[in-house]
């Protein structure tokens, strides 16, 4: 089939290899770009740009704080600063001086939180970040990305140095699966259908993207058809995606590795809620912290996958 | 503007910014007379004498940086860009109503001069590095002064801050402790004392200085001397009196945050004619 053609799935870079590599590409063109990084370096491939352009990279320390103030002044200073640490890091660390040094007085500082989700696998709950999405949306001014692949996340990046403002893009740790083909365009706002339907509208983003598209192959095998949409850009939100596929579907699942509470899911229902308003459901980790194990086995236990997808479809076609 | 380095010119200048301070605050009844009080020699001394900046020319690449890291401290910092023409002066007592420039804390997208958004304690330092490093990424001249609070110097980031400085060769950088010894719950030495505090900067290979915060002429020097100290950042631990230059404000707790009514104002500006 032709559907399963064009989703081979093969296993990509991670996307926080990805945005290394983007970094360094951006760099060369744009002398103004500044990356900083809170000892973490090699983990976030920041150490690309820093052997590249050592006098442009800012090793702070582990002083995340200090980091996002630092990255403040460099934007005041005509800069365009990059900078990355794991993302529970990034975010939990740094989010009084992302609200007051930068949001508030809405300075051109990129935020990279690589390691995010639960996926890291075996360091366990404290280095993983499933309250970033929420906590970044919550900052107003703030651009909130969250790629699903290599091809994604390099896009973003340069769309992310074009972009005058705050922008925070969460990368993960493991290779991720290629969902886009590589002339895909990206934006600010944007998102992408990779597969249409008609039954229903899986909506997600990250390493959630390809679990959506394989719930949506195993639905189709069931004679059920399943829209797909990476909803890559959480804020601002596709409105007109959402509200067309809560018109033209009347049933949406929304998967995410983030806590349902305060991703995605919540995010999109807003929009549904006020347009067209129709039966949801949502794939992401409950009001829990993970534990250490595996990525896949993380992902199944907390119900991650295809299958946990394809569980919602049903629940939510018998609610529509 | 006029720049001068004559001291009785600049102590002239201080008076009246003290006089602005008192005024508006009492418009505005509420706010923090004490440390913009204290503060008001530091400030006068580096817009009127050693910063490099042209009020007609906010944005001039190559100008200093001045960033008030104790935010609250804001009145000093309005009452100066006044009289250097950055603001109207005769807006000063609109301080702190809705939709004025004067906002509770400096707020940038009010004020397009400001060189920061500041209130929340702590975060000055960090984003005063971050300008001196694009000042030496783009080989320019600009020299960065941030004006800490001495109880905001109890916020860890000032030392993740410090740490970074003095290791790193900010030496374009200039951090002015406004040592008035009176946080808002009552005298520093009784909430969390801080000496030594020069010690503990040169422990972070700072270059520190310790002056009377009101006297202008070691101001004058103090930043001529941090100018010419190279591979290091300088900090001036600056001695003040909170609510200096009015007698019943002067080292009382009370005039922290709270502002002076019709009739301690009229007392005020009398002591300060």
């Amino acid at each position: 089939m032709e559907i399963r053609t064009k989703f081979e799935l093969k296993l990509g870079m991670a996307t926080r290899e990805a945005f290394g590599k983007a970094l360094v590409e951006a760099g060369r063109k744009n002398p103004d770009i500044v990356a900083l990084d809170a000892d973490l370096s090699k983990s976030t491939y920041t150490s690309l740009f820093a052997k590249e352009f050592p006098g442009r990279f800012v090793e702070c320390g582990i002083a995340e704080a200090n980091m996002i103030g630092i990255a403040a002044g460099l934007a005041s200073g005509g800069k365009i600063p990059f900078a990355a640490s794991f993302s529970c890091f990034a975010i939990n660390k740094g989010f009084e001086q992302l609200r007051v040094a930068v949001a508030y007085p809405n300075v051109n500082v990129k935020v990279v939180g690589t390691h995010s989700g639960i996926s890291i696998g075996e360091d366990g709950p404290s280095q993983m970040s499933i309250e970033d999405l929420g906590l970044a949306c919550s900052l107003p001014n703030f651009t909130v990305l969250s790629p699903a692949d290599e091809v994604a996340m390099h896009a973003l990046v340069h769309a992310s140095v074009a972009h005058a403002g705050p922008v925070f893009i969460r990368a993960g740790r493991p290779k991720a699966p290629i969902v886009h083909s590589p002339d895909q365009r990206f934006e600010m706002g944007g998102s992408v259908q990779l597969m249409d339907g008609s039954d229903l509208s899986i909506i997600g983003n990250g390493l959630l993207v390809a679990e959506a598209i394989r719930a949506a192959e195993a639905l189709e095998a069931e004679g059920i058809s399943a829209r797909v949409i990476d909803m890559y850009s959480i804020k601002p939100l596709d409105r007109a995606a959402i509200q067309r596929a809560a018109a033209e579907t009347r049933a949406i699942v929304v998967a995410e590795e983030h806590l349902v509470a305060t991703g995605l899911g919540v995010r999109v229902a807003q929009v549904v809620a006020e347009t067209n308003p129709c039966a949801m459901e949502f794939v992401g980790i409950q009001d829990t912290y993970a534990e250490s194990g595996t990525p896949q086995e993380l992902m199944e236990k907390y119900g991650l996958v295809a299958r946990n997808v394809v569980a919602a479809a049903r629940r939510v076609l018998s609610r529509k | 503007m006029r720049k001068t380095s004559n001291v009785a010119e600049l102590e002239a200048i201080a008076k009246q910014v003290r006089r602005e301070i008192v005024e508006m605050i009492t418009h505005a009844k509420s706010g923090h007379p004490g440390g913009s009080l204290s503060a008001v020699e530091i400030a006068v001394t580096l817009f009127f004498d050693v910063m490099r900046h042209d009020p007609a020319n906010p944005k001039w690449p190559d100008r200093d940086r001045f960033i008030l890291s104790k935010g609250h401290a804001a009145p000093v910092l309005y009452s100066v860009f006044a009289e250097c023409g950055y603001t109207p002066k005769d807006q000063l007592n609109s301080l702190r109503k809705l939709g004025c420039m004067y906002q509770g804390h400096p707020d940038a997208r009010f004020i397009p001069a400001l060189e920061a958004s500041t209130g929340s304690l702590g975060e000055g330092l960090s984003i005063g590095i971050g300008m001196a490093l694009a000042a030496k990424l783009d080989q320019r001249p600009s020299r960065t002064y941030v004006v800490l609070g001495d109880g905001e110097i109890q916020e860890g980031q000032i030392w993740e801050a410090a740490m970074f400085g003095g290791d790193k060769g900010v030496d374009n950088l200039v951090a002015i402790v406004d040592y008035n010894h009176i946080q808002l719950d009552g005298f520093v030495n009784d909430i969390l004392p801080l000496d030594p505090v020069a010690d503990k900067w040169r422990a972070f290979n700072w270059h520190a200085i310790d002056l009377d915060g009101h006297s202008i002429p070691a101001l004058q020097a103090a930043f001529a001397e941090a100018a010419q100290t190279k591979g290091r950042p300088t900090a001036i631990i600056a001695h003040t009196i909170k609510g200096k230059g009015v007698s019943f404000m002067e080292n009382n707790p009370k005039f922290h945050g709270v502002a002076p009514t019709e009739e301690e104002m009229e007392k005020a500006l009398a002591e300060l004619a």
